[in-house]
């Protein structure tokens, strides 16, 4: 019997990688192997519409499913505890042995968690699964007080939710301004200006010392000694790679599955294993658009250029070019949508090229004199053309 | 034929679907998204290329 192409990780990297497999046409069997209970789904909304909505369901996330991979095996709801790369297996939580003829590795991130001296459970959150959100849903009722720590785009899009349900919400980080990294000082602090201009109070250059509260959350303690009073408390300080099943073979996991430009993991000496593959923001990659340094990319169009690539090459057994995706993301805060190309936290400067900051604008980011990035709030056939810029 | 429809209430006119199937979606002069209810079925995979690529995933091919 054919052994199958096995993925680990059953969300939006699984599922496109398996529609690509069966795209480029490889016939064979496909097993997808998942610890969630859930089919695939997309994330990006659990922080925003989805649970802006009165009701969080699977239904209104889940991916379609077509009729190319309805042959496909899915294993939801069990986790992949090892493997063996030698002898082509990976093993799941209640023991049983899969071989595979290709491993694809696409089981993603996780959120961060904080340990407090107090480390309380009842009333804290975070977002990444949607039985996160569900649960974080059902207590952002109007006049909540919310607490939010971090201020990236997770963080910043939660604030904006749970104040549009009209909750008290108070946005904690350690930097001086929200969203600083992913898109530079200026249009992070008009962002800062919008949200507040919303009613989000943001306390920054503080971190959370500890947590109050006996059986839940009452408030959270500052480092400077201040204590904030509190009903909800959520984490959203970034995320970390699930690599660990990955330990013990010849593999290099620091800060994520290290992958070649044709996404072939890589043994310690270099060398690449011609059957393990990386998908999705569990991947460390070089992209020459940028340079030659492998990045992990937590961009939701990631994944999918991934799996394109990864399917193709074992569909048609030829790698091709080298993989070089143009990284795009967006985010939604209250009236403000922007959309984004390329990689702007690379950038030492960027400047103002269309329109005006208080309005629709676009910003181009630049390391030295090279192109790094381009974002803009509305202004979309401005930004969508800096795709070809990047295609070279 | 294919039918396909957007759900104008979700969808942020970010413009991602009209680099994966340009004969069926655009961006009009105001930067707002346009598209054509119906396509050949040449364009089946092209318009399913759009459907993923949707940050809002406001696109359906009505089957």
């Amino acid at each position: 019997m054919t052994k199958p192409v096995v993925i680990v990780g059953a969300s939006m990297g699984g599922l496109r990688s398996a529609e690509a497999l069966r795209r480029f046409g490889y016939t064979g069997p496909i097993t997808v192997i998942g610890d969630e209970p859930w089919a695939p789904y997309n994330r990006p909304p659990l922080s925003k519409e989805v649970l802006a909505g009165d009701v969080v369901s699977h239904e209104t996330v889940a991916f379609p499913q077509r009729a190319a991979t309805a042959d496909v095996g899915w294993v939801l709801g069990r986790r992949v505890v090892s493997t063996d790369l030698e002898h082509n297996t990976v093993t799941t939580d209640d023991g049983e042995v899969f071989e595979y003829s290709n491993l694809i590795v696409a089981t993603g991130l996780r959120p961060k968690r904080q340990v407090y001296p107090n480390n309380i459970h009842a009333g804290r959150h975070i977002i990444r699964t949607i039985d996160d959100a569900m649960a974080l849903r059902a207590e952002l009722k109007p006049g909540v007080r919310v607490v939010v720590l971090g201020a990236g785009f997770i963080g910043c899009e939660t604030a904006a939710t749970a104040r549009k349900l009209g909750c008290e919400v108070t946005v904690v980080a350690p930097g001086t301004v929200p969203m600083l990294r992913p898109l530079g000082e200026e249009l992070a602090t008009e962002l800062q200006r919008r949200q507040e201009a919303e009613g989000v109070r943001f306390l920054l250059k503080r971190s959370v010392a500890d947590l109050v509260g006996e059986s839940r959350i009452e408030g959270v303690t500052l480092d400077d000694g201040t204590e904030l009073a509190c009903d909800v408390f959520i984490e959203a300080i970034g995320s970390h790679p699930n690599t660990e099943w990955l330990e013990g073979s010849d593999i290099d996991i620091t800060d994520g599955l290290l992958c070649n430009a044709n996404l072939r993991a890589l043994k310690t000496s270099g060398e690449a294993w011609s059957n393990v593959w990386g998908v999705g923001d569990v991947v460390r990659f070089p992209n020459s658009i940028f340079d030659e340094i492998p990045r992990r990319v937590e961009h939701w169009n990631i994944p999918s250029e991934c799996a394109k690539y990864v399917g193709s090459a074992i569909a048609t057994g030829e790698a091709g070019e080298v993989f070089r995706p143009i990284p795009s993301f967006w985010s939604d805060q209250f009236d403000v949508h922007i959309l984004a190309f390329g990689l702007l936290a690379l950038a030492d400067r960027n400047k103002l090229v269309e329109g005006a900051i208080d309005g629709d604008c676009v910003f181009e980011y630049y390391r030295g004199d090279k192109l790094v990035g381009a974002a803009g709030i509305g202004l979309r056939s401005v930004v969508q053309g800096y795709r070809k810029v990047f295609e070279g | 034929m294919i039918k396909i429809n957007v759900d104008m209430t979700k969808c942020q006119h970010y413009g991602m679907c009209v680099f994966e199937a340009p004969n069926v979606f655009k961006l009009n002069t105001d930067d707002k998204l346009e598209y054509t209810a119906t396509a050949e079925d040449s364009e089946r995979a092209n318009v399913e290329a759009a459907v993923d690529v949707c940050p809002m995933q406001a696109i359906f091919i009505v089957d």
